[in-house]
């Protein structure tokens, strides 16, 4: 579903990515960890295509398409989805109005009917149920004054309202505590499919424990240096990162 | 910046056109000459004559006021035509038979039908044209209640009394330079007068157009709603698309007396010059309004989109004890436009409450100031007054500015301030488009959502109106 082919991007001149290779199948559940600064945030918003970064090399070939031939929001309507790290407010639009919007232009893009607000509400009912989410979230302005527990709730809202191909949820356990992760973990599970891939980024082993990734990648100064199953998550874990710091050092 | 920031605001001004009509005008200049000719042209009584000649006196003392934050060439006052008028057989149109019929095919394209069958249910419209009402809808039917509205020279000649007594009364002719101006030229306007305890029956309003290339607007609208009254006022305004400036110095008063309520309503959309800053109106506007009596309620909302030039504070002198002041404004500048808006809330009595709200928007090259002043007299005890002022830039190049005056001279008031300057940035643009959402829609959506707390107060149709109006006019700017 998903090639990375040696991609390398860059930010002000600055190469952040420097010759990613990657492969994910649909139905494959991939984490991707590392230190900070290692380009694993960059890598998801490449994809995604974030204005501010700059393409250097290689491709990514996205359900036999050309990622980068396409807009941002023509990539998102395709399936890709981005769980972002920090949800940016939006005052004065609700968050249900957004999420339909959203909801409708898939739909229009797929040639499936477009819903109307009350033919929507009873769609978003059940699917607030899963992230156990208050339906008053639904009237108030997107993620405003949201707690950063909310927030990323609201991003796996979003994420099972647009049932996309790929997701790629980026630190959706920062900021998290352990109950709301097991919450957000057993969402996670919940959109698990045969059609669907997901690449978790993330700094922590623990939300891998209720995830259960089918491969582990540590990246390091732009390169993916390791790829294991989750006993590697669990060796980062007792170990650190400095560790694989060295062996790559030592290699390159 | 990406692309798509870019092309989100250069859409076509689509009010542009100009109207082939024979015109009967008054050569440009201005002298007490130009005033009288005016003044016979409308067949004035002598009181009126003289109130115009004493204002033109007192301008020709007083000098351009110079402490907005807009920048321009100023007005040569000697080049501009102070009357015109679509030449017509009688000197008022007695029915719709009688207007003519380009008239009718104008104001139909701009989407305001002057026939009453065709007209909007439940608006009743007075439409100026350049200089003067070339009709007015439902005038019988409000009539029947007692209401009068009409034009302003109507009022001069029906109701000379009413006009006498509260012309000058809210805005004097000193007031300020474009004010004196005003007066001294005025041509027509509305009028509007709501008694005693009559609650208007349905909304009134007036559509101004100018398009005379030489022409100046010089409207006076002035409404009265008397004890227990209550009245929903809606202003629309165009223009067409010129390469010289043309001027637009209205005066509005509105009197509200005991527990009256007046509701006035803008969507100004006058032809703000092209993407250069070539050509547009200057929109230079005094507006005030006297809560006189007690519990009476001023109520303004406007949408500001239009316009090269905006210098303009819809007011209230809040008199009367536990009278209210309101003023809900959207502001919004592209290309090379210039606004300073804001409000001016006067707290005389007690107990006097106001609340402000201005979002600014600036997009392009454009530079948007919201200026206020909340002022508490001596013995308004318990005043009240809660301001917020939220500006939102798109893009790198425009400028948003906060002047907010508070003067405060009682000690029982509170007075709340808060402000907010926020972006439109990659980041907003980035989350919308990538939940599928494309730049245009996602603007827009962003937009309204900042403007919502005003939008509420408009009328339907004018809130469905203005919500089109901001995403035409940032068309293409964003990218």
């Amino acid at each position: 579903m998903l090639s990375i082919r040696n991609l390398s991007a860059a930010i002000n001149g600055n190469e952040v990515l420097r010759g990613i290779n990657l492969e994910i199948k649909a139905g494959e559940v991939h984490a991707l960890m590392g230190p900070n600064g290692s380009g694993k945030s960059t890598l998801g918003k490449v994809l995604a295509g974030h204005p501010t970064y700059k393409v250097t090399g290689g491709e990514v070939i996205f359900q036999g398409k050309d990622l980068f031939e396409m807009e941002p929001d023509e990539r998102a309507r395709a399936g890709v989805f981005l769980g972002f790290q920090h949800p940016i407010e939006v005052p004065g639009v609700s968050n249900a109005s957004f999420l339909r919007l959203a909801y409708n232009k898939k739909a229009e893009a797929e040639g499936r009917d477009e819903l109307d607000p009350l033919e929507f509400d009873d769609f978003i009912q059940e699917k607030i149920k899963v992230v156990k989410m208050d339906a008053a979230f639904l009237d108030r302005s997107l993620n405003e004054g949201f707690s950063g527990g909310e927030k990323k709730r609201n991003e796996i809202l979003q994420m099972s309202v647009l049932e996309p191909t790929l997701a790629i949820l980026d630190e959706l356990d920062s900021g998290l505590d352990i109950d709301a992760m097991r919450v957000l973990g057993e969402a996670v599970n919940h959109q698990k499919s045969p059609k669907r891939a997901l690449l978790l980024i993330t700094h922590f082993p623990r939300i891998l424990e209720t995830v259960h990734p089918d491969q582990v990648h540590v990246l390091s100064s732009g390169r993916i240096v390791k790829s294991g199953g989750m006993e590697l998550a669990m060796e980062l874990e007792e170990r650190g990162y400095d560790w694989l710091k060295a062996e790559a050092v030592g290699r390159g | 910046m990406n692309s798509s920031l870019q092309q989100v605001t250069s859409q076509e001004y689509k009010y542009g056109f100009v109207t082939d009509i024979e015109s009967d005008s008054a050569p440009p200049g201005l002298s007490e000459d130009t005033i009288r000719f005016i003044s016979a042209k409308k067949g004035e009584p002598d009181w009126l004559l003289a109130f115009r000649l004493k204002a033109y006196r007192h301008w020709l003392t007083m000098k351009e006021p110079a402490w907005a934050n807009v920048h321009y060439e100023k007005p040569d006052f000697q080049k501009i035509v102070y009357y015109s008028a679509p030449k017509q057989k009688t000197p008022k149109y007695q029915s719709m038979a009688e207007v003519d019929p380009e008239l009718i095919r104008t104001f139909e394209k701009l989407g305001v039908p002057l026939n009453e069958q065709k007209a909007l249910a439940g608006v009743a419209v007075d439409v100026v044209f350049d200089s003067v009402s070339v009709t007015t809808t439902y005038k019988e039917k409000l009539s029947e209640v007692g209401i009068i509205f009409g034009s302003f020279s109507d009022a001069v000649r029906e109701h000379p009394e009413l006009v006498k007594k509260y012309l000058g009364s809210v805005v004097p002719f000193s007031d300020n330079f474009y004010a004196a101006l005003n007066s001294a030229v005025f041509t027509d306007g509305s009028f509007c007068f709501i008694p005693k305890g009559v609650t208007c029956p349905m909304d009134l309003s007036t559509y101004f157009r100018i398009n005379n290339k030489e022409s100046g607007q010089f409207e006076r609208t002035l409404i009265v709603a008397e004890e227990g009254a209550s009245v929903n006022y809606l202003e629309g305004c165009t223009a067409p698309q010129f390469d010289t400036n043309q001027l637009h110095a209205a005066v509005v008063e509105l009197v509200a007396l005991d527990d009256a309520s007046i509701k006035y309503s803008t969507v100004q959309n006058w032809y703000a010059g092209d993407k250069n800053g070539v050509g547009g109106i200057f929109n230079f506007v005094t507006k005030r309004g006297l809560c006189k009596g007690r519990n009476s309620k001023i109520s303004w909302t406007q949408v500001e989109t239009g316009s090269a030039i905006t210098w303009k504070y819809p007011g209230c002198l809040l008199v009367g004890e536990n009278s209210i002041g309101e003023f809900y404004s959207v502001a919004l500048t592209n290309h090379q436009q210039q606004a300073d808006t804001g409000t001016k809330m006067i707290h005389i009595g007690k107990n006097t409450k106001s609340t402000i709200i201005s979002k600014g928007i600036s997009a392009g090259n454009s530079s948007n100031s919201y200026r206020g002043l909340v002022k508490v007299m001596p013995k308004a005890e318990g005043a009240r007054n809660f301001s917020q002022c939220d500006s939102m830039l798109i893009g790198a190049k425009c400028s948003a500015n906060t002047f907010p005056y508070i003067e405060v001279q009682n000690k029982s008031a509170k007075v709340e301030h808060e402000a907010t300057t926020s972006k439109i940035g990659e980041e907003q643009l980035f989350y919308f488009q990538q939940r599928g959402i494309p730049a245009e829609d996602a603007i827009s959506m962003i937009i309204n959502g900042f403007c919502k707390d005003v939008f509420r107060e408009l009328p339907m149709e004018f809130a469905v109106e203005a919500t089109k109006l901001l995403s035409l006019k940032l068309e293409g700017s964003v990218g």
